[in-house]
């Protein structure tokens, strides 16, 4: 492979979708553009329209800010850590979509999901076969993706970090290909494999060594596996002190391999949720934790241990363990998806979780300014100083009773009780049991890996034994190793004929071809759609009836996702998920081109310096007055909010009565409010009005607007008005077309 | 074995410390549990590991697999699969992913037993 084919993606157009079979082209060529992590840059005390954070990082080029950020100059701060999304489709080609509009929501880490069973497959798999609960974590499918964030970083102007698993049997292989293809972050505690996979004890921690050694030299940020024996405990609150032994172990036997501190980073949880009163017994375990562990990276992950399917209670809960990242500090603040508890992640409900974290850092910015964990409070710091000597005491027993892997034999670890208290419920593993037990081999005195970065015993011949030796490199044997050389880095192609993403893609090209429009949650045309609905019915009566009634919307493969009882008698809210196989082909759409409105300042300056006074009325024989009062009240969003006078002439109006006022308060603008359509009487006021205009000759210096919910546009402009608008007008609107036409004439 | 709560009983010799004494108390702790485990890695390898340095000297995944397979049957992981490899490199003259083609075409093993002996 030679530097020059290397190929050179044109920039992407945020008004066209990501080009799958590009990214797919010339594969075999595409080289990472660089290796290792980005942190945020910070910007202190930043300025962002009329407010300092204290708390947030460089800003992005492209962005779609927080729903409420229209009243703030759209403004998108970005908070000082690192916001992760973790996705786990199944299929890299869907994935790389999903991670771009993740980006544009503030996402700056990519954290891919493996299916499921990978992490008992001993060696590495190639192509890109479609996963379950997460992808086949490949060659092609980590370059296919690493290309498609190396144009999403450049399109959103944030650097992307990519991550996944160093975990399972293939560990040390793993760690060499994502060193090689540019993977930013990984998942690797051998803990994990011991406790979590059965994977044999000894294979873990050998393997382990060299995979960390390897992630230490490419820059790869090391992420544990502590959060997990939260996720399994029986009692989570129990968990406390083994959690920090587990953090210790994992970063102790990192450091002893070589890893510097600061690419290490503990994967920490709030142990509890509410009804329990989580903040008071998680916060003082939060500063344990990052007393003992200050010189290492936090990366707060949200709790999962108790996640049902309500998507409003996993948000609280998450908002809530945000308060402890701000409380006390997050260098990688994690996001679990609000319907976690409910399926594999769908598309927006990334976003919902990455803008939750968004939308609670933001809005905490700053607070230990004003709010600081009160440290003397006596519950306070003998509960902090507690935990501290729990997790040691279960440190000198472990090791009194023969060590790590003993400790593992007699179930220490994941028990429900508080260490030293033990129920003897924790998970037992055998030393001489579990996947690839009696694999490894001792090293023998002539053992050799001509290559870098390898960790053990190396009889290495004189003069190759490295820089800290003042000798040529190892790889120096063999002409240079991949590690060194990124030439020689090979690269395997499908090896499925059947199962692999051109397949995939072909499934779905005339979708893509005749831009073709069909719902999806995770994968291209997958047509699911998701149903709320209040049944005034008990709950069992409810979930069949809703059943029923997705199969009554012609939805396929109905199932409900989320229930809950409201009343035992009056009802239940049931939320199902079908597929609809429909797919909408734009073309045949009737779609109206909505005028965009101007920002609140634009109006306000141009209706301070032209003093704009409107005259408004509803009109004929008509009673309805909540219309016109939405338009024109500050209350509701309407004109006055930007400055405009107003003068509001009450119901049942004569035309005429509206024209004269127009004109003694010298008001630039007339509006009128027309509902009763019988005998076009909306009509008849409309034309009166501009004929009464243009014969008193003030036409040309008011702008006349009819409003009502059977008027359009297209109509009113008809019978002689500047502009109609119809139902679901905002004064926004209003008071944007009134700025730009009067502009635009001058006026 | 199922323990009651005896944190109070059993803290008894870490009271006195302060929290630095009881933080520095916990490192050495950690550090003396994972160094038994050191030690067996660095003097260890694995499949995993011995494809892992094949893969770092440019072979891909499939041949590193049929290659450190053979090793393992002919008891040759210890020495090292590059080792092997690196041996028939100099006896070829030819690139680490060449060799490493002709080892999983079953052919030049007998350089590695030459050196190291039979199928043990």
């Amino acid at each position: 492979m030679s530097q020059s084919r290397r190929p050179v993606d044109p920039p992407l157009q945020p008004n066209e979708k990501l080009d799958i079979g590009a990214l797919l082209e010339g594969l075999a060529d595409y080289r990472p553009r660089r290796k290792g992590w980005h942190w945020r840059e910070q910007v202190p005390d930043q300025r962002l329209y009329e407010f300092t954070y204290r708390e947030t990082s460089k800003g992005l080029d492209r962005c779609v800010p927080l729903p409420a950020a229209h009243y703030f100059d759209n403004i998108d701060p970005q908070p000082d850590c690192v916001i992760t999304t973790e996705i786990a489709s199944g299929r890299p080609e869907d994935d790389i979509r999903r991670m771009r509009m993740a980006a544009w929501h503030g996402a700056d880490h990519m954290m891919v999901i493996r299916t499921a069973g990978q992490s008992h497959m001993d060696g590495l798999l190639e192509g890109t076969p479609e996963g379950t609960g997460g992808v086949a974590v490949t060659r092609k499918q980590v370059r296919m993706t690493r290309r498609a964030l190396d144009l999403i970083e450049d399109e959103v102007g944030r650097p992307i970090n990519f991550h996944s698993y160093v975990s399972g049997v293939a560990g040390p292989e793993i760690a060499v290909m994502f060193a090689e293809e540019g993977v930013s972050g990984a998942h690797q505690d051998p803990q994990y494999n011991v406790l979590y996979r059965n994977i044999n004890m000894y294979r873990s921690f050998v393997d382990a060594a060299v995979a960390k050694k390897i992630m230490a030299a490419a820059g790869i940020v090391q992420i544990d596996g502590a959060h997990n024996a939260n996720a399994t405990a029986v009692r989570a609150w129990k968990v406390m002190p083994e959690l920090l032994v587990q953090h210790a172990i994992n970063c102790a036997y990192s450091v002893a391999v070589g890893m510097p501190k600061e690419q290490i980073a503990l994967s920490t949880v709030p142990p509890d949720a509410s009804p329990a009163p989580c903040m008071r017994m998680d916060l003082p375990y939060a500063v344990a934790l990052r007393d003992l562990f200050g010189d290492y990276k936090m990366r707060a992950q949200q709790n999962t241990r108790y996640m049902e399917s309500d998507s409003r209670e996993a948000t609280v809960s998450h908002v809530m363990n945000l308060m402890i990242s701000r409380l006390t500090s997050a260098d990688i603040q994690s996001t679990i998806t609000p319907d976690e508890g409910r399926n594999v992640p769908w598309h927006y409900n990334n976003i919902a979780a990455v803008n939750t974290a968004k939308q609670s850092l933001v809005g905490m910015d700053g607070m230990r300014d004003m709010v600081k964990i009160d440290r003397g409070a006596p519950e306070f710091a003998s509960r902090v100083r507690e935990l501290k000597e729990r997790a040691v005491l279960f440190l000198e027993a472990m090791l009194r009773d023969g060590g790590y892997f003993t400790g593992v034999e007699e179930a220490y670890f994941v028990d429900s009780g508080e260490y030293p208290e033990t129920h003897d419920d924790g998970i037992a593993r055998s030393s001489s049991g579990g996947v690839a037990v009696g694999t490894i081999v001792p090293r023998a005195d002539d053992y050799l890996a001509p290559v870098c970065h390898h960790f053990g015993d190396n009889h290495l011949p004189d003069g190759f034994r490295g820089a800290e030796f003042g000798e040529a490199a190892p790889c120096d044997l063999i002409g240079g190793c991949t590690l060194c050389d990124d030439r020689k880095v090979p690269f395997i192609d499908e090896l499925d004929p059947e199962d692999n993403v051109n397949v995939r893609l072909a499934a779905t090209a005339e979708l893509r071809e005749k831009g073709l429009v069909k719902p999806e949650v995770e994968w291209a045309g997958d047509g699911y759609v998701a149903v709320t609905m209040f049944l005034p019915a008990a709950e069992r009566i409810a979930e069949a009836a809703a059943i029923e009634f997705g199969h009554q919307m012609n939805l396929i493969d109905v199932e409900v996702i989320h229930k809950q009882v409201m009343h035992p008698a009056e009802g239940t809210l049931v939320e199902i998920k079908g597929r609809l196989e429909v797919a909408i082909d734009p073309a045949n759409l009737v779609i109206i081109d909505k005028p965009q409105p101007l920002s609140d300042e634009e109006i306000r300056e141009f209706v301070a310096g032209k003093n704009l006074r409107c005259v408004a009325a509803t009109v004929g024989a008509d009673e309805h007055s909540v219309g016109m009062r939405e338009i024109i009240d500050i209350k509701h969003g309407g004109l006055e909010k930007w400055g405009f006078h107003c003068e509001y002439l009450g119901t049942s109006v004569p035309v005429e009565k509206v024209l004269d006022a127009a004109i003694e308060h010298a008001a630039q603008v007339v509006l009128i409010s027309t509902i009763i359509t019988h005998g076009d009487t909306h009509r008849a006021n409309m034309e009166r009005l501009a004929d009464l205009a243009t014969e008193k000759g003030v036409r040309d210096k008011l702008l006349l607007i009819a409003g009502g919910t059977q008027v359009s546009d297209k109509l009113a402009r008809r019978w002689g008005m500047d502009a109609g608008f119809g139902r679901k007008t905002h004064g926004l609107e209003v008071a944007s077309f009134i700025v730009k036409t009067m502009r635009e004439r001058g006026m | 074995m199922v323990r009651p709560d005896t944190f109070q009983e059993v803290r008894e010799h870490l009271a006195p410390l302060t929290d630095d004494q009881l933080e520095a108390r916990f490192w050495q702790l950690a550090t003396e549990c994972v160094e038994p485990m050191i030690e067996l890695a660095r003097t260890h390898t694995s499949p995993s590991i011995e494809r892992s340095v094949l893969m770092r000297m440019g072979i891909d995944s499939r041949t590193c697999m049929a290659v450190v397979s053979e090793c393992e049957k002919r008891g040759l992981l210890g020495h090292g699969a590059g080792h092997v490899v690196w041996l028939c490199m100099q006896a070829w003259d030819c690139s680490a992913p060449a060799a490493a083609a002709q080892l999983a075409a079953d052919e030049g093993w007998d350089i590695a037993e030459a050196k190291w002996g039979g199928i043990r």
